[in-house]
């Protein structure tokens, strides 16, 4: 991998969509090799009357070499789901497969990733919008170059592979040329049309190479919601284990 | 019991001193609700009440270590204007977690859960159901037990030693629904001499390969559902006497993952309780997402059970198909709706029930629930609960 990007640098990619595939593998490049992290999440739903609705969530994340990653989401409030909790093997081809924890009745169900266009948790996000975003998801192509608050940019078009169950027909992405950050994406519903608008803010870098937004906001221009997503408390290679991502682990997480 | 119980407590924190240093924080959770329940026909027995209130109060103490073991003490206790019954106060959880790298063990009273279906829940037996609790059986009494979990690449193993046993809770003479006759919980019989104190086992073999999920498992102890036997109460009056056999029952339970499809299975195997018999229950779940381009998910449940009694069964679903749908709007009331009904293949009876619920500001969850009966037939065991058609309303302060 390394390999290939000093041996065929962005500038030489042929056509938009290998240009595209380059810097989406670049920014996956830069960001492999953390192998665990974790964080607190807090999430704020607005509708469009401004009231909001908060809700405190935890993640574990750990790398998985030659497949997505495993992902551990944990609810604190509302108290009313405290305890609900969520595991996810993402996989690079196929369905990635997930399971719920129901605290109430101590009941992991299976459920079908396949309803990736369902609302996250009441949020904005999409569970699409969440899940790990492997490289291999999507197909690519860069559009233009564009400054993008102060910043050289790419602008890069993707499509989802899985197009019957995404609720996207594409996204496209502002990454800053220096450090391959996702600043801002336009999310196009499937009859093309503007559905969503993420931007991030306040990057910080971790380890001395990976970056990762202190926040990010989704408006939903359809409905008038939005969802903002703080996140801090960021550790990353913590010790995280293939044993504490499994249905017994998901069932004590707290 | 309470000198187990008393056990049970100490063997737990005596473990967590010895394991753990005490370094994370201290969490205390729960909730208070009031319940209100109405019954619009009236009863059969003119000493059950029609109106009944109640509240009720669960709270959860949870402590865990840094190396990841945590004890867990969850009392549950309701005050019933109704039905003396009802009024009851339980011990949910009290256990110690010890946590090692290859295996956990979980020591005292704990809760556990096996099982893919929605209306009918066959395979799970470990606790006992805490029958004046929730009219489908979903609430449980907290069971005693060593636990001991082995995950492992090739599946998760659970060995569970069953020390003490709980009697299934029944309502009272003021209580609804019931049967026309009362359940006699003060003279419970069992097969075994031990009575209660007679321990029990279980072992069982999950895994997941790919989309499937599946969980194998044999139990030999006491049954937690009894065979009711006709008889009289110390003061003369025709009760029904619960009676625990001592069984076997080997149990499986599959979920399959096919696209938006959740393909679901359970099948139990007894002996012991009477002639030796087959029940299983299935069917599936498909999700619309964001139905009419909205954000609703409309979830489609069909399922079908199956008990080799036939009627003389002694649960309701015995040959019956059941459809359900669930509604969830995903908004940040979290408020959703799930509708069932049931009919029975051959006679003539069907079952309705109605479940919402949505949040109040952060801390409220306000739910509404109806069920009902219809056409159940003179013959049906359950034709005693022909009038309790119920709607109760709760509203929930989480803390």
């Amino acid at each position: 991998m390394i390999l290939f990007s000093l041996l065929f640098p962005l500038a030489a990619a042929a056509t938009p969509e290998e240009k595209g595939l380059a810097i989406a593998r670049e920014a996956d490049l830069r960001d492999a090799g953390f192998i665990d992290f974790t964080a607190d999440l807090l999430m704020i739903l607005k509708n469009k009357h401004g009231q909001k609705s908060v809700r405190n969530i935890r993640v574990r994340t750990l790398e998985v070499a030659d497949d997505g990653d495993k992902g551990l989401t944990i609810f604190d409030n509302p108290k009313d789901v405290k305890g609900t909790a969520f595991l996810t093997f993402s996989h690079k081809q196929g369905d990635d497969d997930q399971w719920l924890y129901l605290p109430a009745l101590k009941r992991v169900k299976r459920i079908s990733s396949r309803n990736k266009s369902g609302s996250f948790m009441g949020s904005e996000f999409a569970y699409e919008d969440i899940s790990s975003q492997e490289v291999e998801k999507y197909t690519y192509k860069w559009i233009r170059d564009d400054i993008y608050d102060n910043r050289e940019c790419f602008v890069v078009e993707r499509y989802p592979g899985d197009k019957k169950n995404s609720g996207y027909t594409r996204q496209v992405s502002w990454i800053d040329k220096s450090e391959y950050r996702q600043w801002k994406v336009e999310y196009y519903d499937r009859k093309n049309s503007l559905l969503k608008t993420l931007t991030a803010k306040k990057y910080q870098q971790y380890l001395d190479k990976y970056w990762r937004a202190d926040q990010m906001y989704m408006v939903n221009h359809q409905n008038g919601k939005s969802t903002d997503l703080v996140w801090s408390n960021y550790k990353f290679q913590v010790g995280l284990k293939v044993r504490d991502f499994n249905k017994n682990s998901l069932k004590r997480a707290r | 019991m309470r000198i187990k119980i008393i056990f049970m407590a100490a063997m737990a924190l005596t473990l967590g001193m010895a394991f753990g240093s005490w370094v994370s924080a201290h969490e205390v959770s729960g909730y208070v609700a009031a319940e209100g329940r109405f019954f619009p026909q009236a009863p059969l027995d003119p000493e059950q009440e029609s109106k009944d209130g109640s509240i009720a109060v669960q709270s959860e103490y949870y402590h865990a270590w840094e190396n990841g073991s945590s004890f867990t003490f969850v009392p549950f206790a309701r005050l019933d204007s109704a039905d003396s019954e009802r009024t009851h106060f339980d011990i949910r959880e009290l256990n110690y977690l010890h946590l090692a790298d290859a295996w956990e063990l979980r020591v005292g009273i704990g809760k556990v859960f096996w099982g893919t279906t929605e209306f009918v829940h066959l395979v799970d037996i470990i606790n006992q159901t805490d029958g004046v609790e929730a009219a489908d059986g979903e609430e449980k009494l907290g069971q005693p037990m060593v636990h001991f979990s082995i995950p492992r690449d090739w599946g998760v193993l659970d060995l569970f030693v069953l020390p003490y046993f709980r009697e299934r809770t029944f309502p009272g003479r003021n209580g609804r629904p019931r049967l026309a006759t009362v359940v006699d919980t003060d003279n419970a019989r069992y097969e075994s001499s031990d009575e209660e104190h007679h321990t029990d086992f279980a072992a069982r073999y999950s895994h997941t390969i790919g989309d499937w999920d599946f969980g194998i498992y044999h139990f030999n102890g006491t049954g937690r559902e009894p065979t009711l036997i006709p008889g009289l109460d110390s003061a003369g009056q025709p009760v029904l006497i619960p009676f625990y056999e001592q069984i076997n029952q080997t149990g499986l339970d599959l979920q399959l993952v096919a696209g938006q499809w959740l393909w679901k299975l359970e099948t139990i195997c007894r002996t012991g309780q009477g002639e030796d018999f087959f029940a299983g229950t299935g069917g599936f779940e498909y999700t619309l997402v964001g139905i009419a381009e909205t954000s609703l998910d409309l979830g489609l449940l069909v399922e079908g059970a199956y008990d080799e009694r036939g009627s003389r069964a002694t649960t309701y679903f015995e040959n019956d198909v059941m459809f359900g749908l669930r509604l969830t709007l995903n908004d940040a009331a979290s408020s959703e709706l799930l509708a069932g009904f049931s009919r029975d293949f051959e006679g003539s009876s069907s079952a309705l029930s109605l479940e919402a619920s949505r949040r109040f500001g952060d801390n409220w969850l306000l739910s509404i629930e109806a069920r009902t009966f219809l056409g159940l037939p003179e013959d049906d065991l359950f034709y005693s609960l022909r009038d309790d058609g119920f709607i109760q309303l709760e509203l929930a302060y989480y803390f």
